[in-house]
């Protein structure tokens, strides 16, 4: 009796430890959905599983409530969440409010191919927005213009002020529904340098004069609130031009011919990126994915699949082309020097200061 | 079977014990057994559905941020008298100093900057930049250091709004909901104008609430009085018409209206195309209130003709035939006989369809453009978009139902609920 106890228990301890150590790990990473999903699946989490055949990556498209979700769940001491992708701007509250991991980029991520280090490689400032250092970028995208070139007579609009010019290109526009870019847009078409915009924006008298821009061509405005929308609307022939990011525009044009030119003046940059939810059961697996998911190849990769232009310097030169069309994405590119000779880079902490007024005064703005 | 006997006045059960008495126990114990089965959804209820929306609302006057992070500056800041017009002494610049050096330490800083920032914009950066320095500022005078730091300290409103807010409650999301605010001498004033919006908002959504409930009434009498009366066989098929839009899913009907409603859509086309108006002055339909009003009518229209069908069912044909019978023309015995028996469907469709309509998000999101959204679409953006203020949300979720409780009890004075059939 007493043996049979002691080989049975010896068995189950055998049993214990072999599925210890050849245990499936199940990774929940949160993204935005769509094709952009679909990017890194195919650029990230599709190799590493390849390699790494214990490892299971889980895809939740919630970031567009990422923050919030993030919140409650680190609140509720249940983090069931592994890698979130966020919008700077909201990885910077994220890091502030401890709500995720902060860490030292050089450990974490992957050196470049000649041996720079990730802090050196990254675009300067990415992986540190906001003075926090929680934030892993992975991409550039930019919100800009896409317009109808069957709907916008001979010539097509090449300043932000033709957004604006009711006179010169009549007929709808669609605008996002939130004051951050279009303010901006409104005080360049109004004269305003590019580089001196923030500080405009800093007197009373800049809101005022943004809004009135914005009132000349409110009746003319549909206002969209998800991404997918502008170039719906675009396709339909709702709008003659709309501001969208894009990624999305660029799948409009490319992989659906559809009739859209692109506007790059004064593109508004803004990143895309991981943060590690702080309280996550999986931290030792994923500082591993990072490893692989950031290197210089990878982030290339993704752009083979979405028009994003990836956040580390030795990735462009790897940028090739789309691995399904075929065409060079490069001039696809919101950071290709075509596209980019004016830019305005979104100020987080200026946002961050006077989001909650500005929204309040553009939604009554709206109202009446 | 217990049998009783009478003993005196009182009747008895075989075990003497009185009648009376035994019979309550036996209904005590039949309830108890009914109450006993209902317990557990009960208590699913309570802990899924009762207590997280109390929580949820709780929160429009709960607000413990300033208390929790700043600690000893609620304590300092008592000394300060915010009528001097001065500002506050050297202890209280202390205490914070030493409040954002332990919260940028523990993480919390940026909670109480959002909180502040929400009333005094530009709060975050402060905390965000003076936090980053506080650790460094280890003797006095603290004040001149922190003001050479950054010159808004000086902002009175800022001490004001940490004074205010040292308390566990705050009235503070509620007054934003009412396009209120305290006033720099304390008082409670109206917002500036170009900053209101939620009494606009929630006129808006009573009014265009109330409006999609008469439109689906109008709409669904007359078919609900078709489905009841026709024979049962092309009834039912005639139901299924009503049904198969219900069982869609909810986003496929809003995309369809902006496929029909566009100004490239099919209407306008049509519209073009028999030539009833130019192709250059398309109607514009969507992304405004005509949007809303139309998808939402459409979408609730279920909610309102299945309750008054029911009724109408129970209505006997006999009725209007003795009300014809008596001398009634077919109008009067309509409206003197049949109408007064609907009014229970009627009551009950539109109390259906009020409340979905005034709490509805996603339709009108999608196609109410600038003058179509209601109070919910906020609501929800303050719930889980980037502008997350949960108080916010709170309060404006609590005045909604208040709102809707009111309507409620207004109701039940003038039709009654006991008159509300439902299916």
């Amino acid at each position: 009796m007493k043996r049979l106890l002691g080989s049975t228990s010896l068995a189950l301890v055998a049993a214990f430890a072999m599925t210890a150590s050849a245990q499936a790990v199940d990774l929940t990473f949160v993204s935005w959905g769509g094709a952009y999903t679909a990017s890194q699946q195919k650029a990230y989490h599709d190799p590493y599983m390849a390699a790494n055949p214990d490892v299971k990556i889980i895809n939740d498209d919630s970031s567009a409530e990422g923050l919030a979700k993030l919140r409650a769940q680190v609140e509720a001491g249940n983090v069931t969440w592994d890698l979130v992708d966020m919008v700077a701007a909201d990885a910077i509250t994220a890091c502030e409010e401890g709500l995720v991991e902060e860490f030292d980029p050089d450990e974490l991520l992957a050196m470049a191919p000649d041996n720079t280090p990730a802090s050196k490689d990254f675009i300067p400032g990415s992986l540190n927005p906001g003075d926090t250092n929680c934030y892993i970028p992975l991409i550039v995208y930019s919100t800009t213009f896409g317009f109808r070139t069957d709907m916008v007579g001979g010539t097509a609009p090449t300043t932000i002020a033709d957004v604006f010019d009711l006179k010169k290109y009549p007929g709808k526009r669609a605008l996002e529904k939130k004051p951050i870019g279009n303010i901006e847009w409104a005080l360049i078409a109004d004269g305003v340098p590019g580089e001196k915009v923030y500080e405009v924006m800093d007197t009373p008298e800049g809101i005022d004069r943004a809004f009135a821009r914005l009132d000349t061509i409110k009746d003319s405005v549909i206002w969209w609130t998800k991404g997918a929308q502008p170039p719906q609307l675009l396709a339909d022939g709702e709008v003659v031009m709309a501001s969208a990011y894009n990624g999305r525009l660029f799948s409009a044009i490319a992989e659906k011919n559809q009739p859209i030119g692109m506007l790059w003046d004064w593109q508004v940059f803004d990143l895309d990126g991981w943060v590690i939810p702080k309280g996550t059961k999986n931290l030792a697996e994923v500082k591993k994915y990072l490893k692989f998911g950031t290197d210089t190849q990878r982030l290339a990769d993704q752009a083979k699949f979405i028009s994003y232009g990836p956040a580390r310097a030795s990735s462009a030169p790897l940028v090739g082309n789309h691995a399904e069309l075929g065409i060079d994405m490069k001039p696809h590119m919101p950071t290709d020097p075509n596209n980019a000779k004016t830019t305005l880079n979104f100020d987080y902490v200026w946002w961050a200061d006077h989001r909650a007024e500005l929204d309040e005064r553009f939604n009554a703005w709206l109202a009446k | 079977m217990a049998q009783a006997e009478i003993t005196g006045d009182t009747m008895r059960t075989a075990d003497g014990v009185p009648l009376k008495l035994a019979l309550e126990r036996a209904l005590f114990r039949s309830r108890l057994r009914a109450v006993m089965l209902v317990l557990p959804l009960f208590a699913f209820l309570l802990v899924t559905f009762v207590l997280p929306i109390f929580d949820m609302l709780f929160r429009s006057v709960e607000d413990q941020i300033v208390a929790d992070i700043l600690p000893r500056t609620v304590v300092a800041i008592e000394a300060w008298d915010e009528t001097s017009g001065d500002l506050p002494g050297e202890p209280v610049f202390e205490a914070i100093v030493k409040d954002m050096a332990e919260g940028r330490k523990n993480k919390t800083l940026g909670r109480v900057a959002r909180r502040l920032n929400y009333e005094v914009s530009g709060a975050a950066s402060l905390f965000r930049k003076s936090g980053r320095k506080a650790p460094k500022i280890t003797q006095g005078p603290y004040r001149e250091k922190l003001l050479k730091i950054d010159k808004r300290w000086k902002n009175l409103d800022l001490w004001n709004l940490i004074k205010r807010e040292k308390g566990d409650f705050t009235a503070s999301f509620f007054l934003a909901a009412a396009d209120m605010q305290y006033q720099p001498d304390g008082s409670i004033g109206m917002r500036p104008e170009n900053r209101q919006i939620y009494v606009h908002l929630f006129g808006r959504t009573l009014w265009l609430s109330g409006l999609i409930t008469v439109l689906c009434l109008l709409l669904a009498y007359p078919v609900s009085y078709l489905l009841a009366t026709l024979p049962l066989r092309s009834g039912n098929l005639l139901m299924i018409l009503v049904l198969l839009p219900f069982w869609t899913s909810l986003l496929v009907r809003t995309t369809s209206w902006i496929a029909l409603l566009q100004t490239q859509g099919v209407i306008n086309s049509f519209l073009v195309g028999i030539g009833l108006i130019d192709d250059g002055d398309r109607l514009q339909l969507i992304h405004n209130q005509f949007g809303t009003i139309v998808a939402m009518t459409h979408i609730l229209l279920p909610f309102m003709i299945l309750p008054l069908y029911s009724v109408m069912k129970t209505i006997p044909p006999s009725y209007m035939r003795a009300a014809r019978s008596l001398g009634a023309t077919p109008f009067t015995a309509f409206v003197k006989v049949y109408m007064p028996n609907t009014v229970a469907g009627v009551g009950a469709g539109g109390i259906l369809v009020f409340i979905l309509a005034i709490g509805y998000y996603i339709t009108p999101a999608l196609v109410g453009g600038r003058t179509g959204t209601l109070i919910s679409n906020f609501i929800a953006s303050f719930i889980s978009g980037s502008t997350q203020n949960w108080g916010l949300a709170a309060a404006l979720g609590v005045m909604l139902l208040a709102i809707v409780l009111a309507l409620y009890f207004l109701y039940d004075k003038i039709v009654g609920i006991d008159n509300m059939k439902l299916g």
